[in-house]
Order: structure tokens, then C-alpha cells, then sequence
């Protein structure tokens, strides 16, 4: 039961439907005029930290942040 | 005590999944969601405990299908950062679906429909409010209530014509130069997205 439907261009190349309407929404926010487009800029930043877990202990955490001073 | 509730419960729970599985009704159409004799089961195993809560005891029961059909469509729009129209009364909705633009009237058949990046306007009277939506999904429900859920969502105004050129530009250079298929790909949407903004802006 193989299914034979034609997938999306971006399907084929490997890419997710997440990625794929990140890309749409960020190119379109690049487009606004301003102030708008800062304020949609602003949605998009994220700020996080992540460790690799190794024998049970956490190693050194990497952050990633847009929000500078942070 | 416990170990006879298992078999019980399995004894009950077989029994009602065997005719199930052939006649599934529409969740809109089930009856109240108790089952006695799964009840009265576990009250002879285990009387001094309430019997187990079922996900559907807690969910609210789905608006009924009206016989007749409404006059105004329901629309809810909804964006990750906010609430752009909330159970707003209308009486036409045109989106950007992938297969092409969509009208959805009151009574339109239930459908689950995947944007692509458009126009959506929304008529009111002779109020038309347009939309451009970077993609999304839009579910459309029996009872003429509709629901559209977009990453992405600015009035025409807000966008800049002079970006969508240079973007279009950049994009479709880029699409001709492009080596591995994650870079065509990402070109290629590139270009739909700004041909879609082009074209919304001039059509």
C-alpha cells in the first residue's frame, strides 16, 4: 500500500512542513514596511540554552540568543 | 482485588469493540459516552473506588450539524501571536488553498484545506477585508464554523512593494545557481512566496 501521491517540491528535498512555513512566514515578515516589520522581526527570536547529557551528567550548555545583553 | 478489574474490564471492553468496529458513528451523532455494564462491573470489583474517567467525559460535546443551513459563515482566524478574528459572523471567506483559491459559503462541505501563500478575504456585506497569508491551514466545519490558522497574516498595506521586487529578484537568481535540492528548494520557495506577494500586490 505504497502511496504514490505526488509530494511537495520541499517534501522530496528533504524538508519538513515546520521548516518549509517558517521559511514562508520569515520571508514575508522581511517584506513588511516598517515599523511593522520590526515588530514581526521580534517574533521571530528565540533564546534558549541546550546541554548534551553525557554518563549521566549534563556537559557545558550552549546558548542561543537574539536578544543581546542577555 | 485489582488483578480480577483487568479481566473484567478486558471481558467489557472486547465485547464493545468487536461491534464497533464495523459501525462507527460520527462523533457529532454518539449518544452519552457512560458504559453502564463497564460500570456496574467495576462496582461489584471495586465499590469504594469512583470508576475510571473516560477523554471523552471531559470534552465538551461538539456543536450538532443544523438541519437547514446558516446564513452567515463563523470565522475564526487565528495567528501563533494573536487573535485576528474570533467567532466573527460573515457571510463569504475566499483562501488561498493549495489547489487554488477557495470560496467558502455557509454549508460549504467539511473540509480540511492547506494554504499556500495568498490572498484570504473575508466578506462582510460589501466590507471585503483582505489578507495576505504566509501559509497555514484552514479546517471548515459542518455547522458552517470555520477555522483558519495562519503563521503568518498582514494586511496588503503593510507590505513593501520595492522588498517583494528585490526579493523576487535575489530568489530566482539564486534558484538558477542553486547546487544541492535543500538549496533549490529553499530558492524555489523564495520564489513562490514573492511572485504570491507580486501578485497580491498588483492584482
Amino acid at each position: 500500500m505504497a502511496s504514490s501521491a505526488a509530494v511537495p517540491f520541499w517534501r522530496a528535498a528533504g524538508m519538513t512542513y515546520i521548516t518549509y512555513s517558517n521559511i514562508c512566514a520569515n520571508l514575508v515578515r522581511n517584506c513588511l514596511k516598517e515599523p511593522f516589520k520590526e515588530e514581526a522581526l521580534s517574533r521571530e527570536k528565540v533564546h534558549f540554552s541546550i546541554s548534551k547529557w553525557a554518563d549521566g551528567k549534563p556537559e557545558k550548555p550552549i546558548l542561543r540568543s537574539d536578544t543581546p545583553g542577555v | 482485588m485489582l488483578r480480577q478489574a483487568s479481566r473484567l474490564l478486558s471481558r467489557s471492553v472486547t465485547a464493545a469493540s468487536s461491534k464497533s468496529v464495523t459501525a462507527r458513528a460520527f462523533s457529532t451523532e454518539l449518544p452519552s459516552t457512560v458504559d453502564s455494564t463497564f460500570v456496574e462491573s467495576w462496582k461489584k470489583v471495586a465499590p469504594n473506588m469512583d470508576p475510571p474517567q473516560t477523554p471523552s467525559s471531559f470534552m465538551k460535546p461538539r456543536p450538532s450539524t443544523a438541519s437547514s443551513i446558516p446564513t452567515k459563515l463563523t470565522v475564526n482566524f487565528v495567528l501563533p501571536y494573536a487573535s485576528e478574528l474570533s467567532g466573527k459572523e460573515v457571510d463569504m471567506v475566499i483562501i488561498p488553498a493549495t489547489t487554488g483559491q477557495m470560496g467558502v459559503l455557509p454549508g460549504h462541505v467539511p473540509t480540511i484545506a492547506e494554504l499556500k501563500p495568498g490572498i484570504m478575504s473575508v466578506h462582510e456585506g460589501t466590507d471585503i477585508k483582505k489578507y495576505f497569508v504566509s501559509s497555514g491551514f484552514a479546517f471548515l466545519h459542518a455547522n458552517s464554523v470555520a477555522d483558519i490558522i495562519a503563521v503568518e497574516a498582514v494586511p496588503l498595506e503593510n507590505i513593501d512593494a520595492s522588498q517583494v521586487q528585490k526579493g523576487l529578484a535575489d530568489f530566482t537568481q539564486k534558484l538558477a545557481s542553486a547546487s544541492t535540492d535543500l538549496e533549490k528548494a529553499e530558492a524555489q520557495i523564495g520564489v513562490e512566496v514573492h511572485s504570491a506577494m507580486n501578485a497580491a500586490l498588483s492584482g
